[in-house]
């Protein structure tokens, strides 16, 4: 038997639940909405409904041998993901780019090169440097490290992060926009190279679980009904 | 781990450096976070353990000496002074995780303005005879020469400006290149921008384009629009300066074979000459201990890319026949960070820390 972490609500869930059953593999939550537990028809499965934050870390963990989370997560979660996690596929749902954003009335700045310039200029004129607001650390930190932008803080937001530009906590944010209405509506824009991560809903396998030959074989045959699903 | 060896040979290096006239120093493991954070920028995050303190904020296990240890010296040290220290360093490993995450340094630091070839000599030596045993392999640099070329630009303050404060940032100084010597094309969203501030006012622009939210203001909008507006009219430039900085991010000789293509290069960026007379008289200082300058291999932009921002010489010194290993000891000068730490005073110093953990596995 192989166990197979889920998102345990939302429509993360209901979107994976559909995924897998149109594949031929019936997931359902036993017992009551409250109850974390699921039962898989169809396959040796054993379903663990959990919070997607938490997928990335128990993959890593070797806790479930198969998850679905959005790849933005395990890549801000787990450090060299590639090493502990292997992408068995991509679900074609739930999409989100993680972005980068300031205000629209920064009418000189669209690009990461004006970003560095204005960090610079913000932090000789401010004493302190340009604040961005976001929840994905890692992610942000090295993907302005890659290409060079310096002088920037990372402010740390779990929520309301495009609020945070309007309440003087920070200057610019990176967060998950799937539509851009709430940047709208926050008078933010996204910068023209600005895209961090474009995420999905992803099916990872773990590199850290203990894999028996029959466990493998459960695999391998799972994983031909889905990729070719 | 660090082991009863690692800690044993760490005291004879100490006593090593003491011998050679530095008074030893301590420095706190917790150090607060934002001086580190304030000189580093938000890459300390990925390479120091950081921890909370209620009362102080947040505080990082020491990653480097230097740090504290400049503090230390421009809060009151002696003029000139030489320190020693050893102690353990804390490295979060994110890439790696082969590398250890704790280890000892062993240092040595020179705050001495009377002759800088001098004390980058005497540094250099003094590390190298403290690893003679095991015959390392020397490797020198001098970022000093490659700010001098960008201050000797012929172009606007701004630009020069901005290179100097990606020196240690390749990516960044390679497309700031790119783009000051007019190889790169303007985005068409800027040039329409460009082409209505040339008619229209700017402040109207700004007000137009959406509600001000956020500390920064129209002014500063303003003001960078201005710079923008300024920096279109400032020619590229030239192809032969352009090619003095290639030239020096790309050379790679024997350092008795660095100077005479330096001078030539001086030729063409004048401004290099004061830099080119410090590499000389740093030779001469280096072979009158017994360095002699065939023997040292050299690149000035070594060290660019370390962590620690050196502004002049820069070393290392390497395990001979094991390349996977990081270097058994680096070192440089780094005058512009005692200004940054000295509020107001500065003083040129140099350093250099050995890591003795690497040595135990070596014959």
């Amino acid at each position: 038997m192989i166990r197979l972490g889920v998102p345990s609500k939302g429509r993360l869930m209901e979107k994976t639940f559909e995924w897998f059953g149109k594949r031929g593999v019936t997931l359902s939550r036993t017992g009551s909405d409250r109850e974390y537990a699921g039962h898989v028809e169809g396959a040796d499965i054993a379903l663990v409904l959990l919070s997607a934050g938490e997928i990335p870390r128990e993959l890593a963990l070797g806790h479930i041998h198969l998850g679905v989370t959005g790849s933005d997560l395990v890549r801000e979660k787990l450090t060299r993901w590639a090493t502990r996690v292997e992408t068995v596929t991509q679900m074609g749902f739930g999409h989100a780019d993680l972005i980068l954003a300031v205000p629209k009335v920064w009418i000189d700045v669209d690009t990461l090169d004006d970003l560095d310039a204005v960090a610079a200029q913000f932090r000789a004129n401010h004493g302190h440097r340009l604040r961005i607001a976001t929840k994905y650390h890692r992610l942000v930190r090295e993907f302005l490290r890659e290409h060079g932008v310096a002088d920037y803080r990372i402010v740390d937001s779990q929520g309301a992060t495009e609020g945070t530009v309007l309440n003087h906590t920070a200057e610019m944010i990176a967060d998950i926009t799937s539509t851009g209405e709430t940047l709208r509506a926050n008078h933010l824009k996204v910068l023209d190279d600005g895209l961090i991560h474009a995420s999905q809903a992803t099916l990872f396998r773990s590199r850290a679980a203990s894999w028996s030959k029959s466990q493998t074989e459960t695999f391998d045959a799972l994983a031909d009904r889905l990729r070719n699903g | 781990m660090i082991t009863a060896e690692d800690r044993a040979r760490a005291a004879d290096l100490l006593a090593a450096f003491v011998a050679a006239g530095a008074t030893r120093v301590e420095t706190e493991l917790l150090q607060p976070a934002g001086t580190l954070l304030d000189l580093y920028g938000e890459d300390i995050r990925a390479r120091a353990f950081t921890t909370q303190d209620p009362l102080a904020g947040e505080a990082m296990l020491r990653p480097d000496f230097t740090v504290p240890v400049v503090q230390a010296h421009m809060s009151g040290g002696a003029d000139p002074a030489r320190y020693c220290y050893m102690g353990e360093v804390f490295r979060r490993q994110e890439i790696d995780e082969g590398r250890p995450r704790e280890y000892l340094q062993v240092g040595y630091e020179v705050f001495d303005r009377a002759d800088p070839a001098a004390t980058d000599a005497e540094v250099f030596d003094l590390l190298h005879r403290a690893l003679a045993p095991w015959d390392p392999i020397p490797a020198l640099g001098d970022l000093g020469l490659l700010i001098a070329a960008v201050d000797g630009l012929t172009t606007s303050d701004k630009r020069r400006a901005a290179l100097r404060r990606h020196i240690w940032r390749p990516v960044r100084f390679r497309r700031l290149m790119e783009r000051f010597a007019g190889q790169t094309t303007t985005p068409a969203k800027r040039a329409a921008l460009l082409a209505r501030l040339a008619t229209e006012d700017a402040a109207a622009l700004i007000d137009a384009a959406g509600p001000a939210v956020g500390l920064r203001d129209g002014e500063e909008i303003a003001a960078r629009l201005a710079a923008l507006a300024e920096d279109v009219t400032t020619p590229p430039l030239s192809r032969t300066e352009a090619e003095v900085i290639d030239a020096l991010l790309g050379m790679e000789t024997p350092l008795s074979h660095a100077l005479s293509p330096i001078r030539d290069l001086a030729v063409d960026l004048p401004g290099l000459d004061v830099a080119a007379d410090r590499l000389e008289a740093r030779a001469e200082a280096l072979d009158r201990r017994g360095h002699a300058p065939h023997t040292l291999p050299f690149a000035p932009a070594r060290g660019r890319s370390a962590m620690e921002y050196y502004d002049g010489f820069t070393f290392t010194l390497s395990a001979r026949g094991r390349p996977d290993l990081p270097a058994l000891a680096t070192g440089g000068r780094y005058d512009a960070l005692t200004a940054v730490l000295g509020q107001g005073r500065s003083i040129p110093a140099v350093g250099g820390v050995i890591r003795p953990g690497l040595l135990g596995g070596l014959t």
